[in-house]
């Protein structure tokens, strides 16, 4: 057993600091990232949320060059972001994708500036890999409590507007109709995933932080229906593949004879898309067969809302 | 700024804007800018993969582009388009800084490759990018018409006879090969600027489309010429200029398509934004 355990977790595993702060990090930011990247999902906010990823690269490494916490900079600029993007028309279906883009393409400029400050100016060696990639396990312990508190804002907006939300997530129309204002539930949900974004940018990279918020939602939505399962089994799966990750690159260490290492975001995302993958395997459809056409959770909810907007009248006339 | 060592820089830029111009019309129409992002992300990893084993990096770029293609095509049909898409831009990003790590000049590669590096073209580069961006350009030129109709109105296409999915896997190869000779010169990130913010300016200012192609070629031309100008003059990355003349370009569409439709045709949009989006 002893042999097997120390072979599974490498020497110091357990007494290593950089690891206990990766470990609540990494978890903060997967238990966040999973319950807002449900309604990612529901909502087909992906490019959204990967848009928001860019945004907070261009803060990250705007934070380096003025020298304050990365973090800071990921949720400010994350924030800001989402309120141009709802601006220039990212709640409306058509031609959101394009204001997203947009939005994207002009903060990936900004980062291409920053990064090049960073590189030249600033003096800063490592800040590309450690903005863009991540590293989790140089954090300074003094972030957890910042940490935390995002956390908390971001699930706090979450089951505040939690009702509405998931009104508008199924029917824009039905929401309309009951007087949720749209407006005001997006842009909410927009600051939520910026700040998930922020974090799990931190965790694994600005521009990887999409597979943190997306993998493990979609993974759950594909295996169960019910809501409530859902956001447990995106949890589950987010802070495993985050834990595990960690834990795979604390060994990486030890493997072969090079003493490189293989990076933590590389590890937390290939166990990511591993596992969505395997979500489409057979044996986990058996149960959605019973309920005819649907092709992902959501749809019987959709198709019934969609149902009664066909049964009123066409306002197209 | 037009020394000999600039030539090159000029001379592929412009090949780069035209294709952008071209390609990223559709990628526009079809609605397909998540994807024309993640491809270039994926060219990223075949990049990183090519310095790795030591080949020439465009082949590298080509296998992932086409690899990323084939992907989003094939995982977005079952499930979820734009979840797919994600997630296999974030793990084509990952392979990358795993490929990376292993190399040795860590920190300025991911930076060229990522944010564009036009300087460094060399001569014997530029014929084969030629001759790929000219295949992108045929391959557009052939589907012309079939592609447009499966882009506006897939269900008239779907009646002529158009195999819609068939359409979207061959736009994503053009997209895949448009990128493959892109990256190198503006780099992953910032190809995505360049194929969206013309197109998207160009739509707003026409709804004819061949003169829409046209137009979105010449301002991706200006925004790419300028963008060279100002780096060399002003010394910082080029990828900035590309992407703030991208979304500049976009505003002004905007901005005269809100003045050439006038108040009739800004509730008329209004009114269409509460029907859903679904053909009903």
């Amino acid at each position: 057993m002893r042999p097997l355990l120390s072979w599974i977790f490498e020497p110091g595993f357990f007494s290593s600091d950089p690891v206990h702060v990766a470990f609540v990090i990494g978890g903060a930011a997967a238990v966040v990232s999973a319950i807002v990247g449900v309604f990612t999902v529901l909502r087909g906010q992906s490019f959204a949320g990967h848009a928001l990823a860019d945004v907070s690269t261009a803060g990250g490494s705007g934070a380096v060059l003025i020298g304050i916490n990365p973090l800071l900079g990921f949720v400010g600029f994350g924030i800001i972001g989402a309120g141009v993007m709802d601006g220039i028309g990212v709640q409306r279906v058509r031609g959101r994708d394009l204001a997203t883009g947009i939005v994207l393409g002009a903060s990936i400029g900004l980062a291409a500036l920053f990064l090049y400050l960073d590189t030249t100016s600033g003096g800063t060696t490592g800040a590309t890999q450690q903005i863009l990639f991540g590293s989790i396990f140089t954090i300074d312990p003094a972030t957890i409590p910042v940490v935390i508190v995002f956390s908390l804002i971001s699930i706090g907006i979450i089951a505040t507007v939690y009702r509405p939300l998931l009104l508008s997530s199924v029917s824009n129309e039905i929401a309309a109709a009951r007087g949720v204002s749209l407006r005001l539930v997006g842009l909410l949900f927009m600051v939520a995933l910026a700040v998930a974004v922020g974090l799990s940018a931190l965790t694994i990279g600005a521009i990887l932080s999409t597979a943190l918020l997306i993998g493990p939602a979609a993974t759950a939505l594909r295996v169960t229906k019910r809501l409530w399962s859902a956001f447990l089994v995106a949890c589950v799966l987010g802070v495993g593949c985050t834990w595990i990750g960690v834990l795979l690159a604390y060994d990486s260490y030890y493997w072969g004879s090079s003493h490189l290492g293989v990076p933590v975001s590389f590890l937390v995302v290939a166990l990511i898309f591993v596992l969505y993958l395997a979500s489409g395997l057979p044996i986990f459809r058996t149960r959605r067969r019973t309920s005819a056409t649907q092709k992902f959770s959501g749809e019987p909810l959709r198709a019934r809302s969609q149902s009664l907007i066909d049964s009123t009248e066409d306002p197209r006339g | 700024m037009f020394s000999t060592f600039m030539i090159n820089a000029w001379l592929v830029g412009t090949i780069v804007a035209v294709i952008a111009g071209v390609v990223g019309f559709f990628a526009v129409l079809r609605g397909s800018a998540f994807p024309a992002h993640a491809i270039p992300n994926g060219a990223f990893a075949g990049a990183a993969a090519a310095n790795l084993l030591g080949i020439n990096t465009l082949i590298g770029l080509g296998v992932f582009a086409l690899l990323t293609a084939f992907g989003i095509g094939t995982l977005g049909r079952r499930g979820r388009n734009d979840v797919a898409t994600a997630l296999i831009l974030v793990l084509m990003l990952a392979l990358g800084a795993l490929f990376l790590s292993r190399s040795v000049e860590y920190e300025q590669q991911i930076y060229s490759l990522l944010f564009g590096e036009i300087l460094g073209v060399s001569t014997t580069e530029i014929l084969p990018l030629a001759a790929l961006g000219a295949l992108s350009i045929v391959a557009v030129a052939a589907l012309y018409r079939p592609l447009l109709l499966s882009s506006v109105a897939p269900e008239m296409g779907e009646a002529k006879g158009i195999d819609n999915h068939r359409m979207e896997m061959l736009f994503l190869l053009v997209l895949a090969v448009a990128t493959t000779m892109t990256v190198p010169v503006v780099g992953a990130l910032l190809i995505f600027s360049l194929m969206i913010g013309p197109p998207a300016a160009a739509r707003s200012l026409t709804d004819r489309p061949l003169l829409a192609m046209l137009l979105s070629v010449a301002i991706a031309l200006v925004t790419l010429w300028c963008s060279i100008a100002i780096s060399y003059v002003s010394n910082w990355p080029i990828g900035f200029f590309v992407g703030m003349f991208g979304a500049l370009s976009y505003l002004l569409g905007r901005v005269f398509g809100t003045y050439r439709h006038g108040r009739v045709g800004g509730a008329e949009v209004r009114h269409r934004q509460l029907i859903p989006a679904t053909p009903g």
